[in-house]
């Protein structure tokens, strides 16, 4: 049994006298699919934004693949393999589709010497290699000459998760990534997402309202609320579990929504 | 640079050394000017393409025109092209200093941010009686690499050597533009903080895009201040940035070459204005900048060089 | 003693000036954020009109007081008339898009209209040191000061208090207010924006047509003004804050008082001075000394 990809002790953040995050203890193995759920403000984007080095614990600590990162600079963490989407796709309105995910593999691929980047074109054919091959993995590639201000919703959120995946991270975090996408659509992304990431053998955190999507896509669990974790395990369990139905999903009740 | 391009461009650069054999003396000065005011611009398409306007680079241009009129008379040095590079160089250290503080700044704070450097530089040297205040003062007379020409001689030489400098500045300004770095610069206007999340530090980005420009400017007033003879505290006031903010726009960032095309229409039409309608050349510069903005985003570049992606390079 | 009294003067004086030159300037930013440049035409508009007017009324033995009731009414007049044609014919072409270029179009507008007044007016100056002459002057100890210069403070003043309460306690102001705070949502509200937009550039062109006519006297009225007036005004609106009256009092204030102390007591750093202070404002608080910073809307 090698040691977990990311593992997470007593992580704590408080903003003066607001405790936004607390007693936090994770561990994950590496390439898990990891469901993150809880109510606005339970603590989850805190969670994240600490493992991705955008906020600093006060308590704790964060190791990545057995290295202390707590603290370090987002884009140090950046450069060690974890990277992130966005609950609003991140992305460059005026260029293609395919020269966002090209400059996304650029940037990972730049050296980080003192003028790397200003030795390496845009467009190497490491870059342009990678950019069809995530085209393809993502679905994508019917938009490539697409400028991505006119791609629709769920085109948008794949091409997000897809830069994210560029660099070729290790750990990717996703934050709602069916936000704002029709529930006709929903499934048919994360499907995508999951077989391109398990693919890539990436271990994935992602943040869920929809607890459906959770239960079918998750294999573990995080259930967040008042800044801490109150139950992790199995999606079935987790969301079996008494607190988490009070707390955050309600009853779990049959038959009321259609599946697609 | 494509290949067709880079010898349509060679050609171009050939031809124009040629013609000074043919072209009267004023056109040969008023080319000689446009193509070093073409220089700064060229550093303001640099920033541009990032989506930052600087209302005050006029501030560079002053440094590199006083350094080199100062160095002439202060020490013996006289030749040439020493004094663009010192002058490109005194500049290009201010902007690299000056950049620390700018790079962190966007849109209309780094504008006026930027207009008030260059103001503060014109309100120092306006009050300094040893530089002559607002009248400014004399260049030496320069010697190119030992040889002293004299009169049409050294309007050509001149020209020569401006033609030089901006044909390397554009040569390495492009090699730059297609690096990543370069190209870099329009994920960079369009979402930052994405590409701050990708792994690249935004700042070092916009710190290195701002040497660059701050370089090319002081080169561009070096060039200036031995083209005309003279500076004075002028060269960093606010019109004189809203000059070359004026040919930005009516070339347009799509090229390189666009800079250098740009300022030669601009410079034409002025003269021109100039002689024809003393009293209203600025309104028909007005005009023209008005026209270009609303019928014309792209600049005059747009016309000449469609590639790529660089289409979208255009209007903020 | 002597010194701190006549720098305070002078101070509030230059602060005035700057105050009704910036008011309107700093007005238009905060409704339409724009940064307009062709404010340096109001102002020249202004001075040449008021110009105009003296050369009428003075010097025929009529009342001073209508002297300087023409001055200023004439330079309202030029205000409107300018502020509509350049708002509907100019500004209307370019809302919506970037800020930058939005400044641009007003700069081109501001050449276009430096030739303008050569042809109205000629490229001679004017000399309108009438109503300057006829306010006369007071004894204040060892200090002679100018009945003008004590009527600009009293105008500014006048002008600072009608403005606040302008925006505070009336239903345009409030109006004002809203589009100035959020333009997308008083509009959701049903405020006509355009008719906002297009009141206040006029309401703007008028301020800084004053401005010109007020200074008008103290200055030699001639080709150029514009020039330097439009830089020293974004200074003080960029230290007070883009979009604030108060801003503009206070920032007034600032570059009056420390440019006033600086021609007294170190002439060489005075015009380092003002643009000194906007550059270290805008370093601090970018956004001004009265606005707050806007969130990021994602």
């Amino acid at each position: 049994m090698s040691a977990p990809i990311l593992s997470v002790r007593d992580l704590g953040k408080r903003f003066g006298s607001l405790i936004a995050a607390r007693d936090i203890t994770v561990s994950v193995p590496a390439q898990q699919t990891v469901g993150v759920i809880g109510s606005n403000g339970a603590g989850k984007t805190t969670f994240i934004n600490m493992i991705t080095g955008h906020l600093r614990p006060t308590k704790g600590t964060i190791h990545f693949e057995e290295r202390d990162i707590t603290g370090m600079p987002s884009r140090r963490i950046t450069g060690m393999g974890i990277s992130r989407s966005f609950q609003v796709a991140q992305i460059f309105p005026s260029l293609t589709v395919f020269d966002n995910i090209c400059a996304a593999a650029a940037i990972g691929r730049a050296p980080k010497t003192f003028m790397g980047h200003v030795r390496t074109p845009l467009r190497s054919r490491e870059s342009i290699a990678e950019a069809e091959t995530l085209l393809e993995l993502f679905e994508i590639a019917r938009y490539r000459n697409r400028l991505a201000a006119t791609l629709p919703q769920g085109v948008r959120k794949l091409l997000d998760i897809g830069m994210a995946v560029a660099g070729s991270p290790r750990l990717l975090l996703l934050d709602e990534p069916t936000s704002g996408v029709s529930i006709e659509e929903k499934f048919n992304l994360m499907q995508v997402v999951m077989s391109a990431l398990r693919n890539r053998k990436i271990t994935v955190l992602f943040v869920e309202h929809d607890m459906e999507i959770v239960e079918r896509f998750a294999e573990r669990v995080l259930a967040f609320y008042d800044g801490t974790v109150i139950a992790d395990g199995t999606p079935t369990a987790t969301l079996a579990d008494a607190r988490v139905q009070a707390l955050i999903s309600g009853p779990k009740v049959k038959g009321a929504v259609a599946h697609v | 640079m494509a290949h067709g391009g880079r010898i349509a461009a060679s050609s171009a650069l050939l031809a124009a050394a040629a013609a000074a054999f043919v072209l009267p003396d004023w056109i040969i000065s008023l080319a000689t000017i446009a193509f070093a005011n073409g220089l700064v611009v060229l550093g303001l398409i640099v920033m541009w393409r990032a989506g930052l306007v600087s209302f005050g680079q006029a501030m560079y241009y002053c440094i590199g025109a006083y350094a080199v009129a100062l160095i002439g008379r202060w020490t013996g040095v006289t030749d040439a092209v020493a004094l663009v590079l010192i002058g490109g160089a005194c500049a290009g250290l201010v902007s690299f200093v000056v950049g620390f503080l700018l790079a962190r700044y966007r849109e209309i704070f780094f504008a006026m941010l930027s207009l008030a450097f260059s103001m503060i530089l014109y309100g120092v040297l306006v009050k300094t009686e040893s530089l002559g205040s607002t009248d400014g003062f004399s260049v030496i007379v320069p010697t190119f690499l030992g040889y002293a020409p004299h009169q049409e001689k050294l309007l050509v030489a001149l020209y020569w050597l401006v033609l030089a400098v901006c044909a390397i500045a554009a040569l390495l300004v492009d090699m730059y533009l297609r690096s990543l770095a370069g190209a870099l610069a329009i994920p960079v206007r369009d979402n930052e903080i994405r590409v701050e999340f990708l792994g690249m530090s935004v700042s070092r980005l916009i710190h290195t895009k701002l040497v660059i420009s701050g370089l090319l400017g002081g080169m561009g007033g070096a060039l200036a201040a031995l083209a005309v003879g003279h500076v004075d505290p002028n060269m960093s006031y606010w019109t004189t940035s809203g000059e070359f903010v004026f040919i930005t726009i009516l070339a347009g960032a799509g090229s390189v070459g666009s800079a250098f095309v740009g300022s030669l229409v601009f410079e034409s039409v002025r003269s021109f204005a100039f002689a024809m309608l003393p009293q209203l050349w600025q309104m028909l510069l007005g005009s023209v900048l008005l026209l270009t903005i609303l019928f014309l985003p792209q600049g005059l570049g747009s016309l000449i060089v469609r590639l790529g992606w660089r289409r979208n390079a255009g209007a903020p | 003693m002597l010194t701190a009294f006549a720098i305070l003067i002078d101070g509030l004086v230059y602060a005035a000036y700057l105050f009704i030159v910036a008011i309107g300037l700093t007005l238009i930013f905060g409704v339409m954020k724009i940064l307009n440049v062709a404010h340096g035409s109001f102002y020249t508009f202004g001075a040449y009109g008021a110009a105009t007017a003296v050369g009428i009324y003075f010097d025929r033995g009529l009342p001073d007081a209508g002297g300087f009731l023409l001055m200023v009414l004439f330079a309202m007049i030029l205000g409107l008339a300018l502020g509509l044609i350049l708002e509907r014919g100019v500004m209307r072409l370019v809302y919506g898009r970037d800020e930058v270029v939005m400044v641009l179009v007003t700069y081109a507008a501001f050449l276009i209209l430096e030739d303008v007044v050569i042809l109205v007016w000629g490229p001679g100056s004017y000399a309108t040191y009438q109503p300057l002459l006829a306010a006369g002057n007071m004894e204040v100890g060892e200090l002679i000061l100018s009945n003008y210069d004590l009527g600009l403070i009293v105008v500014a003043a006048l002008l600072a208090a009608a403005s606040y309460w302008a925006l505070k306690f009336t239903r345009y102001g409030m109006l004002l207010t809203a589009v100035i705070f959020d333009r997308e949502t008083a509009a959701a509200f049903g405020i006509n924006v355009r008719v906002v937009y297009t009141v206040t550039f006029v309401i703007g062109a008028m301020l800084g047509a004053l401005g010109g006519a007020i200074m008008a006297p103290k200055i030699a009225v001639t080709l150029g003004i514009g020039v330097e007036v439009i830089v020293l005004a974004f200074a003080v609106v960029a230290i007070g804050g883009m979009g604030s009256i108060e801003g503009a009092l206070v920032g007034a204030l600032i570059v009056g008082i420390c440019r006033a102390a600086a021609v007294h007591l170190v002439p060489q750093v005075e015009l380092f001075v003002i643009y000194g202070v906007m550059a270290l404002v805008l370093m601090i608080r970018p956004y001004g000394l009265f606005v707050r910073a806007q969130p990021r809307k994602i």
